[in-house]
């Protein structure tokens, strides 16, 4: 078990992994995730959202940025090393059903999150018009697995290498005001996330997040992830990871994310960014 | 604070008395006269900034010594006072006389863990509470200090002899899977396999013990005791499954009907934490005390050099709660480097339900009180960290119809403390993720699963026992439950009732 079978680099700090975990490949549904650990002593555990899975090689398959110190020294792990621990699949999934057309929106590293929500909502019959963004062409990941599972793909960079020069929420406005979306779902960076659920909210079109924040059980035990969620403390790990995007706090979860920031860029001296796993 | 005694004054002490009484025929009088022996321990300023053990264990003159104060009464109240009813009297007597093997045998007729009990037991309300000497000398905490020589016996077996595996009976055929690995789960676990069924332990972490590894600190209950009852386990044949959560991994219908379990055993703990849900509570720099404790000892972040997990700097710090929980994350906190650590309080020191030794030791070791005070509010600076508290004092109201005398805010009486770090260790409810993966699982209204008094829930084949069924309560009542559940599962199992 743990065993990676395959591993491939998506762009320039971007990994794809396929690792053997039987137990999590029959039980994990769309928006689910797992937490891992590399160390059992020393290592932190430190939460990924499920990409993929397959029921035949009985693998699930992880994409992550290789930003701090866990998921740099997982980055150099190779096809045969293990992970001494993988626990999952864990969270709510997510509440798929046939609700017309769905905009699924994914920022950086956030695509591939959003893609089994983008495969299940189609899988259910709904339009998928996928909002897929980055900050230049290279960093761009998933586009052919997003363009497999959606009617329609609009590409959006920051600089405008590829597809258009915009922020994701340019073109989310417009299909807003359209009225086409009957539900949206984002997943990227919390900013992003947050100014999703602002584009989305003077038209009350139903806007989903999903969120990830700092962990250390990922049961309901620590209460670590919780976040501000229309006045109510939610735990992230066990009644999320998805919420209503239009009534969550992100200034304070951003804050909380930040918790041991200072102190971490001076943990991990070679971590570049100085960002922690939760701010991914 | 008293002057405390140096181990080798303690240790003087014993001799010198163990000489005395050795060859005597000891009366009633003479037994009562014998002074307590005091618990060697690290000094407060020292271990202020160790993770080492605080308390040392007695020697062997003072286990001998402490073990004869007890009366050997006919009646034996103590026992009564023992969740588990272990006959006390009996491996007292047998400590006295130096017998040591014979005195931990007898404990273990009736208690798996001895060397954790001892440690981490409430004696004060338990046995210690109706010993005869205790109530002789109108104080409870000079009754015979049983836990203390409990914890020497145990000590010494694991330390000097090899500990035996014990003997198990032919294979029955049937498997039981045990959910949690707490001490509900590895009692039920021992003895099912004592039995000669198949056990295989599920846990959620990557290390088995539960609370007692993730919860308490090592400064009170070294983690190499639990370690080793685990390996005791494993010698037995028990399998552990690390990493599983069931109800997400796999759910409990999964391990019944396609993993061919007979029956299940679930002993999750409460893993729930509790907080005030007061304005602020959210804020940067507020850890409940599960996640402060789970940080530092599964996760070993006070090892800052060589861990990845990062632990909160912080200078001053308000602990909310009285029990035992509020005590660890206060004198972990110390620890960890705080220079300023506050317990917040509701009550007086008279109500804390924490172990009084644990409330001892943190005075001992500079943690301040603030009683009869709680928390309406924390209050955050503009990048959203924590800056103070702030509370309202309270007063001991008329004594209510159960004789307790219940707080009652005094108005206007709001106060502010500035502080950088707030742990609310207000204790745990149910975790429910067993109950909303499974159906027909039937819980009360704080989400404790039912069960009768054999621990049978409302699914056939299914069990439960420890602090998913009682709410938080204590390790010895979560392993006298498992004790009872191995019993009954046994028994439906052979009578074919599965
Ligand atoms: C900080 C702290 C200090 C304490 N101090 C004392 C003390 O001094 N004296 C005392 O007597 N008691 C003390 N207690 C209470 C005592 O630890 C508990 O009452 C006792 O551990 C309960 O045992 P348990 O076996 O029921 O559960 P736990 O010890 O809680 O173990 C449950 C285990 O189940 C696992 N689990 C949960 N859900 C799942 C799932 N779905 N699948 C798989 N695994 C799961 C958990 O990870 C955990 O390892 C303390 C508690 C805390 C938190
Ligand atoms: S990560 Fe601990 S409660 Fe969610």
């Amino acid at each position: 078990m743990n065993r990676i079978i395959a591993k491939e680099q998506l762009s320039a700090d971007v990994y794809k992994m396929e690792i053997e975990a039987p137990y999590i490949a029959e039980s994990r549904k769309a928006g689910q995730f797992i937490i891992l650990q590399i160390d059992n002593d020393f290592g932190e555990r430190i939460p990924l959202t499920i990409a993929d899975a397959s029921l035949e090689r009985k693998t699930i398959t992880i994409i992550f940025q290789a930003v701090g110190k866990t998921t740099i020294h997982l980055s150099k792990l190779n096809v045969g090393d293990k992970i001494t621990n993988l626990l999952g699949p864990l969270g709510t999934p997510t509440k798929i059903s046939n609700v017309g057309t769905v905009v699924c929106v994914g920022g950086g590293i956030g695509v591939a999150p959003m893609h089994p929500i983008a495969q299940a909502y189609k899988a259910a019959g709904n339009r998928v018009i996928s909002i897929i963004g980055a900050r230049n062409k290279d960093l761009l990941i998933m586009e052919k697995e997003i363009k497999k599972c959606s009617d329609e793909v609009i590409i959006c960079t920051d600089d405008g290498s590829y597809g258009r020069k915009d922020l994701v929420t340019a073109p989310l406005k417009e299909l807003c005001e359209q009225g086409i979306p009957s539900e949206v779902v984002a997943i990227g960076p919390p900013i992003m996330m947050k100014f999703v659920s602002e584009t989305t909210r003077p038209f009350n079109v139903h806007t989903m997040v999903s969120l990830n924040t700092i962990m250390v059980d990922g049961t309901g035990m620590c209460g670590g992830c919780r976040v501000t969620v229309g006045n109510e403390t939610k735990f992230v790990c066990v009644d999320g990871p998805e919420f209503d995007g239009h009534k969550v706090d992100f200034d304070n979860m951003m804050l909380r994310q930040k918790s041991y920031k200072n102190q971490e860029d001076h943990a991990t001296h070679k971590c570049r960014i100085g960002l922690n796993e939760g701010e991914k | 604070m008293s002057h405390i005694r140096t181990f080798s004054e303690l240790e003087q002490e014993a001799i010198k008395i163990y000489n005395e009484i050795k060859d005597k025929d000891l009366k009633p009088k003479d037994r009562m006269a014998i002074p307590q022996m005091d618990m060697p321990s690290q000094d407060p300023i020292i271990r202020g900034k160790n993770q080492q053990e605080v308390a040392l264990g007695y020697t062997k003159e003072q286990a001998m010594v402490e073990a004869a104060r007890c009366l050997q009464c006919k009646s034996a109240p103590c026992i009564n006072g023992c969740p588990v009813s272990i006959n006390i009297p009996k491996f007292l007597e047998e400590a006295a006389k130096g017998e040591f093997q014979k005195s931990v045998d007898v404990i273990k007729e009736s208690s798996l863990l001895p060397a954790i009990c001892g440690r981490v037991c409430p004696q004060e309300s338990q046995c210690m509470e109706e010993c005869t000497v205790g109530k002789s000398l109108k104080d409870k905490m000079k009754s015979v200090a049983i836990g203390r020589v409990e914890r020497f016996v145990a000590d010494l077996e694991r330390e000097t002899s090899e500990v035996k595996t014990p003997e198990i009976k032919p294979s029955t055929g049937f498997k039981v899977a045990v959910v949690g690995s707490g001490p509900a789960g590895l009692t039920v676990a021992a003895d099912l396999r004592k039995d000669g069924h198949e056990v295989e332990i599920f846990e959620a972490f990557h290390k088995p013990g539960g609370v007692m590894i993730y919860g308490i600190p090592e400064f009170r209950l070294p983690k190499a005791i639990v370690e080793k009852e685990i390996e005791t386990l494993k010698s037995m044949g028990v399998k552990f499954h690390m990493n599983f959560l069931v109800g997400r991994t796999r759910t409990i219908e999964d391990l019944m009907e396609k993993d061919g379990f007979n029956a299940v055993f679930i002993g999750s703990g409460a893993g729930l934490p509790k907080f005030m849900n007061i304005p602020g509570e959210n804020l940067v720099g507020v850890f409940s005390a599960n996640e402060y404790l789970t940080r530092s000892n599964l996760m070993k972040a006070y090892d800052k050099e060589r861990v990845d997990t990062p632990i909160y700097h912080s200078k001053k710090v308000a602990v909310l709660g009285g029990g035992n929980v509020a005590m660890d994350a206060a004198r972990m906190a110390l620890r960890l480097g705080a220079e300023e650590v506050n317990v917040i309080y509701r009550r007086t020191k008279n109500e804390m339900p924490a172990r009084a030794e644990e409330i001892e030791h943190a005075e001992e070791e500079g943690i301040k009180f603030h009683f009869l005070s709680n928390p309406v509010q924390i209050l955050g600076d503009e990048t959203g960290r924590v800056k103070a508290i702030e509370c309202l004092k309270y007063e001991l109201g008329e004594p209510d119809a159960s004789g307790r005398r219940s707080p009652i805010a005094i108005k206007g009486s709001e106060f502010v403390m500035e502080m950088d770090t707030i742990i609310p260790a207000l204790g745990n409810a149910s975790n429910p993720l067993i109950k909303q993966t499974t159906e027909d699982l039937i819980t009360n209204k704080w989400g404790n699963i039912t069960v009768d008094e054999n621990k049978r829930t409302s699914i056939k084949g299914v069990y439960a026992g420890g602090d998913i069924v009682l709410g938080a309560a204590t390790v010895i009542l979560a392993m006298g439950e498992g004790r009872i559940a191995a019993k009954t599962i046994s028994e439906d199992l052979l009578n074919n009732k599965l």
